[in-house]
């Protein structure tokens, strides 16, 4: 069995079959990586370097982007990768972007017309 | 017909095919819910109950779609015969729900507790109609296609392995029963998201593809709207100990079991009907329970869930097989996994071989052999809700 499996020949990760030690030198797909810290079974490595906003990518498509820069051999997860997506932490999308009418700016005398005040005032 | 790819189902006066034959008992609303617990605990092995917590105090959509869920739960082929048991004052009407079933060709009878008088009678004048159910219930199995199936997809409790072994292996089982005529429901939108371009591009219309990614959208515009990052929730944390980092990761996994060549005909609402032949994408939830309610009330006969972690769900009336990819799962909770793919990972059995074998499981299931949920005696069951009980 391999120690780790890269699903798609374009991915930037491969996924770890076994907890992984530093230092180790593992083949996958018939490129060496030299495992740079404790990868636990399950969770992913680089293969090659990654800049950081650049995408993660697995089974060929991106899964998120790197938050900083990372070297090969380096465990890949949440505390280096950001999804991109469900993210309404982030700045909300303009009434437009929404699908939604503009606002459309009341004028006094609309106002006056829908409420007139009886007594004058 | 090809003999392999038979089973032994309930053909019902409707056209419809069955795999179970429960006698339902239906509460109409959570204030008649122990009640109808009771009466189908008197009928054991034979009585399947759907308690819930809705049915009164509810606006609108919701609603709708309790109604939605019960009568489709009332019409399912996996229903021989329905007794509904109301109160009285509330809001889903006992009489529409019983109609469907007889629409659908099943005797249906009605109990209510305000006009029976009390807890005591209503049990047990129940239980006399139950029984009187089971006897009308009684039916024959026949030799069935798998054309007439609806298989609902499902992952829970994901890990690495799922999106490695047990999703791959169900999307093979899910091309296999599309090709041979059959259909297939997923649901989960949120767990989609990041992978909505693969099944998009499966879409029968341009009209369908639209909606799914619709239905995408109006998950990121809510969690915008509510200023929330679906990060909380989406991966869960034990999804983020198993491996897994972001949604995207999740749903590339988990939308494989849906297959890889079945085309996309349908985009439907929680518990509404799921196409015939071809892949549809039902608007539910991600959690569990909710999710395998809507597509099971969608008219899926059989569900098969994959598990990475573990994870008990069953259903009130359809099968629930759990297939799992993590060797060590299948060991540590042996009495909830009905089947083993874990080979997949390490190259010790092929891809195409153990699909081979969930298809054949998925038959003998079909054709009567209890599920790991069904000795267990899982029958979770909730109705998916957006709005405040009013």
């Amino acid at each position: 069995m391999n120690s780790a499996l890269r699903v798609s020949a374009t991915d930037n990760v491969a996924t770890a079959l076994e907890d992984l030690a530093p230092g180790s030198l593992i083949d996958v797909g018939g490129e060496q990586v030299v495992i740079a810290e404790r990868i636990p079974r399950g969770h992913k490595l680089a293969l090659r370097a990654i800049a950081a906003g650049e995408s993660i990518v697995k089974y060929g498509s991106p899964i998120g982007a790197a938050t900083v820069d990372i070297a090969p051999g380096v465990h890949v997860h949440v505390h280096n990768v950001a999804s991109a997506r469900g993210r309404g932490d982030l700045p909300a999308p303009t009434a437009a972007e929404a699908g939604m009418p503009a606002p459309r700016i009341a004028e006094p005398d609309d106002v006056l017309a829908a409420a007139p005040f009886r007594d004058g005032r | 017909m090809n003999p392999a790819n038979d089973f032994r189902g309930f053909v019902r006066p409707d056209g419809r095919v069955g795999v179970r034959n429960h006698v339902l008992i239906v509460p109409t609303v959570i204030c008649a819910a122990v009640v109808a617990e009771r009466i189908a605990a008197a009928i054991s092995p034979h009585g399947a109950v759907l308690p819930h917590l809705a049915g009164c105090g509810q606006l609108g959509p919701d609603l709708h779609t309790t109604h939605q869920t019960l009568a489709a739960y009332c019409g399912h082929p996996n229903v021989g015969a329905v007794l509904v048991v109301a109160l009285g004052c509330e809001q889903v009407v006992a009489q529409t729900l019983a109609d469907t079933a007889r629409r659908a060709g099943k005797p249906a009878m009605v109990v209510a507790i305000q006009s029976e008088g009390g807890t005591v009678r209503t049990t047990s004048r129940g239980i006399e109609y139950a029984n009187r159910l089971v006897e009308a219930a009684v039916a024959e199995r026949t030799s069935c296609d798998a054309s007439s199936l609806i298989l609902s997809v499902k992952c829970g409790g994901s890990d690495y392995t799922s999106g490695l072994a047990a999703n791959p292996v169900l999307g093979r089982v899910a091309d296999r029963i599309v090709s041979l005529g059959g259909a297939v429901v997923i649901g989960e939108i949120a767990e989609i998201m990041g992978a909505e371009h693969l099944l998009a591009a499966r879409a029968t219309t341009p009209a369908t593809s639209s909606q799914l990614l619709r239905v995408i959208d109006r998950v990121e515009f809510e969690a915008r709207t509510l200023g929330l990052d679906i990060r909380g929730t989406q991966p869960s944390p034990g999804n983020i100990r198993g491996g897994l980092t972001t949604i995207e990761e999740k749903s590339l996994g988990a939308t494989q079991k849906a297959g890889e060549r079945t085309p996309l005909r349908d985009v439907v609402g929680y518990s509404q009907p799921v196409a015939r032949g071809g892949l549809t994408v039902m608007d539910t939830p991600g959690l569990d329970v909710e999710s395998v309610t809507g597509m099971v009330g969608g008219g899926a006969q059989v569900v098969v869930f994959t598990t990475g972690l573990g994870t008990p769900t069953g259903n009130p009336i359809a099968p629930v097989i759990k297939i799992t990819g993590n060797a060590r799962t299948a060991q540590s909770m042996a009495d909830n996994i009905d089947l083993d793919v874990s080979g997949v990972i390490g190259a010790d059995e092929a891809i195409d071989a153990a699909a081979d074998r969930l298809f054949a499981a998925v038959l003998d299931v079909c054709s009567g052999e209890a599920t790991a949920a069904e000795r267990l005696g899982h029958t979770e069951f909730a109705i998916h809700r957006r709005n405040p009980t009013i």
